[in-house]
């Protein structure tokens, strides 16, 4: 194990920090009607900033639910590009160009983790270095597809690591509800893999444990399931509201141990961080949001477009679909 | 497009096999995985000497899991491999529906291309063997229904051989569905060498100007024996087998039946809502003033597939092609 140094740790704070004021951004442009439904990241940060930065981007892929977007820049600007598009409801927001290794957000809970083991299978076929880093929730641990990959990784030996984001509901539905098991972690047992619980609002602990399920992944020994524990700080998306289940008493005790006011109380007295510091990362998280923004909105968009990419080659019954789509333009094909 | 004129005379399943040795010898990037299709062959053979002859890294038995089959295809295509999955019957597919719908179907779309679904999913369907519940199930219809899937049927141990090397190689992917009574029930002459039919060309099984059948899988070969079994009482009837429902050969159902004028479309699925309704559909919008008579359906009925002492009477036989055939001709 190896953890972050304070260069890597002010990295850190600096994406936590990014990804906190660029999601307060995004849900004003969502209550201004300017962008679809959203889903917060308060509360996330520490787990998938910390996650990904035990990561190396040129080899190692990441797959994630809808959650975790803005808290992936270490991946690269593309990343905040592309989901100002998703955001915008643009065809090309789940476009991220290669090579970036990152997929893009998945609805449907849990369908991705068969991709990442796949993924993972498919590197591994090729003598190619690297580990899959897959993102799913509490809620999604109840889907058969958690268990029919989880279990197919465990055969195979696949470079991937599931990360389990605990925090506490799946919209409304709390744990004691979504498992009688003692933990998610437990459920990689029926696996036959190493299953670790970690405080989820510990950034330097899931990097930590994300670190060590790499190496092992690296070395062949195949994946890890790590539960990481926290708590959701906003709604569940745009359009819920939580007043109507979580208890206010239990979210109260939660907003004491928020993570990016953990680690950013730990640099500024450690001498890594300070006021000065964190306005300027707030100013240009705000920038770096509004830009991509501005730029998603101009990006062009054909009205055919909504044809596009079906098929390599459009079927017949595209074409003339398109031929008919373009006639209420007055365009031809 | 095969290498020469020499051919030989293989079952289904010999073909389909042989074309899997081919299209894994050719290219390094194909991986088989499925249940029991390594160890054992295929529990119909058709993946029998793959794993002797390219390894346990490229053929591999995986736990019983439809949707990780199909939802791991995605993640070896992602990692720019060719998977060629197989579901061991087709009705098992229900295991993988949302796999299949909500991520195969749609990777090229969702991703506005930046991974290539290069994945062809092999299956068995079709009734007249007496399965055990849920073996039989015609899912065709279900599958068209999911835009950015193809939908391939052969019918003959040929086409087998053509259309499975044609899937392979596709950028897109493809449900490759063969006919269980097919595999050793259909033999014929099958090209050496190179051979590959391209998906969304419809094949003429029998030439005919009264009317056509239109029909896919086993039932062509159904459809082929009325038309010979009608030939001799003087009646021309064609038979065209659409060989893929997507890509859809329109320019050939609307050539035959522009000039037959009369059609009888036959499918083994259920009625409501099967594929045989999009043919009608199609006739409708592109032959309807050149129409002689009503278009009939032969089909399943609108039941679950049934268990074996009843199944005769679900699936379409030659009997009931024929009696439909009869009144259409008659009609008008």
């Amino acid at each position: 194990m190896a953890p972050p140094s304070d260069d890597q740790l002010r990295f850190i704070l600096q994406d936590m920090v990014t990804a906190r004021t660029q999601a307060g951004r995004l849900w004003n442009l969502q209550r201004q009607g300017q962008v679809g439904t959203v889903a917060p990241i308060d509360g996330h940060e520490a787990t998938t900033v910390g996650a990904v930065h035990a990561l190396d981007p040129d080899q190692d892929w990441v797959v994630p639910q809808y959650r975790e977007p803005l808290a992936l820049c270490r991946y690269g600007p593309e990343i905040l590009e592309s989901y100002m598009l998703y955001n915008l409801g643009h065809p090309a927001g789940g476009h991220i160009p290669a090579p970036t290794r990152v997929l893009p957000p998945q609805i449907s809970l849990g369908t991705q983790i068969p991709h990442g083991v796949g993924l993972a299978w498919g590197m591994m076929l090729q003598d190619e270095p690297g580990v899959v880093l897959v993102f799913f929730g509490d809620g999604s641990s109840s889907e058969g597809d958690f268990y029919e990959a989880g279990n197919l990784a465990g055969v195979l030996r696949a470079p991937v690591i599931l990360l389990c984001v605990n925090n506490q509901w799946a919209i409304s539905t709390p744990v004691h509800l979504q498992t009688a098991a003692k933990s998610f972690a437990a459920k990689a047992s029926a696996f036959g893999i190493p299953g670790i619980q970690v405080d989820g609002n510990d950034a330097s602990a899931i990097y930590d444990a994300v670190d060590e399920a790499r190496n092992r992944a690296l070395d062949g020994l195949g994946p890890t399931l790590i539960e990481a524990n926290l708590y959701r700080l906003g709604p569940h998306t745009t359009a819920d509201d939580p007043t109507r289940y979580v208890p206010i008493d239990e979210l109260a005790a939660a907003k004491q141990d928020d993570p990016v006011d953990r680690l950013r109380v730990a640099l500024t007295g450690a001498g890594l961080w300070d006021d000065e510091i964190h306005a300027a990362t707030e100013v240009a998280a705000l920038a770096r949001l509004d830009g991509a923004f501005e730029r998603a909105k101009a990006t062009p968009l054909e009205p055919d477009a909504v044809l596009d990419h079906c098929y390599a080659t459009d079927t017949p019954r595209i074409a003339r679909q398109r031929t008919e789509l373009l006639g209420r333009f007055g365009e031809t094909q | 497009m095969s290498d020469g004129n020499s051919t030989t005379d293989l079952t289904m399943v010999e073909a389909i096999n042989e074309t899997l040795h081919a299209e894994m010898a050719r290219d390094d990037r194909v991986v088989l995985l499925g249940e029991d299709i390594a160890r054992n062959g295929g529990v119909f053979r058709a993946t029998e000497g793959l794993l002797e002859k390219f390894g346990e890294q490229r053929v591999v038995d995986t736990p019983i899991s439809e949707a990780a089959i199909a939802g791991s295809a995605v993640g070896l295509a992602m990692a720019g491999l060719v998977p060629v999955a197989e579901i061991q019957f087709l009705g098992f597919a229900y295991q993988a529906m949302h796999q299949l719908a909500g991520q195969v179907a749609r990777l090229r779309y969702r991703t506005q291309s930046r991974f290539e679904p290069a994945i062809t999913i092999r299956a068995p369907f079709g009734g007249g063997v007496r399965t055990p519940e849920l073996h039989s199930d015609s899912l065709e219809a279900q599958l068209a229904n999911m835009p950015g899937l193809k939908v391939v049927l052969p019918a003959t141990a040929s086409d087998a051989k053509g259309l499975l090397a044609a899937s392979i190689r596709e950028p897109d992917p493809v449900l490759f569905l063969e006919p269980l009574r097919g595999y050793r029930g259909i033999r014929g002459p099958v090209p050496d060498g190179d051979h590959v039919v391209p998906l969304g060309t419809a094949r003429t099984a029998r030439e005919g100007d009264d009317l056509v059948i239109i029909a896919w899988s086993y039932q062509v070969e159904l459809a082929c024996r009325v038309a010979d079994h009608l030939a001799s009482e003087g009646a021309s009837v064609g038979v065209l087998d659409l060989r893929t429902l997507v890509p859809l050969d329109i320019e050939s159902i609307t050539e035959a039946v522009l000039r037959c004028g009369r059609a009888v479309v036959v499918q083994e699925a259920a009625q409501t809502g099967g594929f045989a309704s999009e043919i009608v559909a199609t006739i409708n919008e592109e032959c309807f003033w050149s129409l002689e008579a009503p278009v009939a359906r032969v089909s399943g009925f609108d039941v679950p597939y049934p268990v074996g002492m009843v199944e005769h009477l679900y699936v379409p036989d030659e009997e009931r092609i024929q009696a439909a055939v009869r009144n259409t001709l008659d009609a008008g």
